[in-house]
């Protein structure tokens, strides 16, 4: 069921110092079960560090990292790894394994019988949208990378694991693949209910991804809310100019057609004759980009085919000049 | 050698074939065994590298001193000690043998990319596990074109252990130096280049057998 397999994780005070330098300062913030976390921010601010130290290929100088109240320093490493998915940019599939076999790692590793690590790489290549038929007996080499990515995510939810952690996971791959694999990743996330810790360096790829966003710093948390409010009131210059000075627009993707002011008051008329309908689940970005494209001044909102309001592009308008 | 007598008698060779088919088999044996515990010393050493940068040093300093010892000199000097043995050939075989294989085995590990390394332990692989499932099977390709080096070089070597009582194609060698004999000498030789051409190209196959997916790129 969805929802249902997540664990929370929670880092508390958790520092990690090298000799010369804190790559990560006192984190502390909590990631609700099934949600999607974004650990956001320029390159040296201990995004990636802090990942890792949740699987412990880094260990924390101090501090606790729970993962469903468990202290995950408790755990041995080894088998602590096993229960947590685990993607990176470069993928790292096996180049020697085919997919269906890179797929079975951890089910191998936890020796469940071949029949059934078979059935459960089939099944798991079908969920990420690669033919089983096509691609099981290929070798990592045959793939491209888009498609190499899609298997890494495959092999990251083998056993589905309660946690993943993804580095950086569609960084390199080019921008239609990317918007197209970050959509997989939210139906895939939305059907199993993993909770994600996925760390970026794009603002864009954490406000369509995340649930919460935390932007780092320095090592510093610096602000950890959703994207929404993220958008909205940024916590100081940092946070506001990391956004982008078009952050306004960018609100407009996480809100909704049925959270804006929609006038209910008014009657369909009210909204001229070019009007497109507007579905309340739309994002205002996409109600905006249908006014325009209609040359209108407002849209008719329609819940099916029950007739909702008129929703004004003046009220969109406002909504990213609200900004602070 | 005898005047008016022809560079290769193949009446001789005729009437030799169990004698030549018994150098073959020793010949092929004295290689067997000091590559195969060649391989195994050089592997357990490599792995004392891997772990231990440190040792890296002075592992390679002992292997390549010995390596440039004369071979003669060594089969020599180790005679007093064991003899005119299998153990002395081998000795000195397997000495040579080491150099190149732990070259190659270190380069062979070392070369596993990063990111698969880090996304085996990240998804749980224990130490043990990594080098027998990950680093060496990605590594076998170039640890096997160490075993084809060390293979080839050591085929040659062999016919120099003649000299202690050993020594496959090598003893026909000697024996037709020693009686100005060419045909018994230049079967040697030739027997001997044949069998490393051959043994080199069976390591080959078992590469290719070994690393299918170096082919499906």
């Amino acid at each position: 069921m969805p929802g249902q397999r997540g664990a929370t994780v929670e880092f508390r005070v958790v520092t990690k110092r090298y000799a010369d330098q804190t790559a990560v300062d006192a984190l502390s913030f909590q990631v609700p079960a099934g949600k999607i976390c974004i650990l956001v921010g320029p390159s040296g601010s201990g995004k990636t560090t802090s990942l890792k130290m949740v699987n412990r290929l880094i260990e924390p100088t101090s501090g606790a990292i729970l993962i469903d109240g468990n202290d995950v320093l408790q755990d041995d490493p080894v088998q602590l790894r096993r229960r947590i998915g685990y993607v990176i940019q470069q993928v790292g599939l096996f180049p020697h394994q085919t997919i269906a076999e890179n797929v079975g790692t951890v089910p191998r590793l936890l020796g469940w019988p071949e029949a059934r690590i078979a059935a459960r790489a089939t099944e798991l290549l079908a969920l990420v949208g690669l033919d089983p038929a096509r691609y099981a007996k290929r070798y990592p080499a045959q793939l491209s990378g888009g498609e190499r990515q899609r298997a890494g995510v495959a092999r990251a939810l083998a056993v589905e694991p309660p946690v993943m952690l993804m580095d950086e996971p569609f960084g390199a791959v080019d921008p239609i693949v990317r918007d197209r694999l970050q959509g997989e990743l939210l139906r895939i996330q939305r059907e199993l209910g993993t909770t994600i810790l996925f760390v970026t360096h794009d603002i864009d790829e954490a406000i369509r991804l995340g649930d919460r966003v935390a932007i780092m710093r320095d090592g510093k948390l610096v602000q950890y809310a959703p994207p929404g409010e993220l958008l909205a009131h940024p916590a100081d210059d940092f946070v506001a100019q990391f956004t982008g000075a078009d952050r306004g627009l960018k609100r407009l993707e996480v809100l909704t057609v049925g959270g804006a002011d929609v006038d209910a008051s008014v009657t369909r008329d009210a909204a001229g004759p070019n009007a497109p309908a507007l579905a309340p689940a739309m994002s205002l970005r996409q109600a905006l980009a249908l006014m325009l494209q209609h040359d209108a001044t407002a849209g008719v909102v329609l819940d099916g085919d029950r007739y909702v309001g008129v929703l004004a592009l003046a009220k969109i308008g406002k909504m990213i000049r609200s900004d602070p | 050698m005898t005047e008016g007598e022809p560079l290769i008698r193949w009446d001789w060779i005729a009437g030799h074939l169990d004698e030549l088919a018994f150098r073959l088999g020793q010949h092929v044996e004295l290689t067997a065994i000091a590559v195969g515990v060649g391989l195994v010393i050089a592997f357990a050493l490599s792995l004392l590298i891997l772990r231990t940068p440190r040792l890296e040093a002075p592992i390679t300093w002992v292997t390549g001193t010995l390596y440039t010892i004369p071979s003669l000199a060594l089969f020599a000097l180790l005679v007093p000690i064991t003899g005119l043995s299998v153990l002395t050939a081998e000795i000195g075989l397997v000495s040579y043998t080491l150099l190149i294989l732990i070259r190659n085995i270190i380069r062979g590990i070392r070369g596993v990319p990063a990111d698969v390394r880090e996304a085996a332990v990240g998804m749980g692989y224990a130490p043990r596990e990594l080098l027998w499932r990950i680093e060496v099977p990605l590594a076998l390709a170039v640890i096997i074109a160490g075993v084809r080096l060390a293979t080839i070089s050591t085929i040659g070597l062999v016919t120099v252990t003649a000299l202690i009582g050993q020594g496959g194609f090598g003893f026909l060698i000697l024996i037709g130096i020693q009686r100005f004999f060419s045909t018994e000498l230049i079967a040697g030789a030739v027997l001997s280049v044949a069998l490393a051409i051959a043994a080199d190209a069976l390591l080959v196959l078992l590469q290719r057998r070994l690393t299918p997916w170096a082919r499906a790129a």
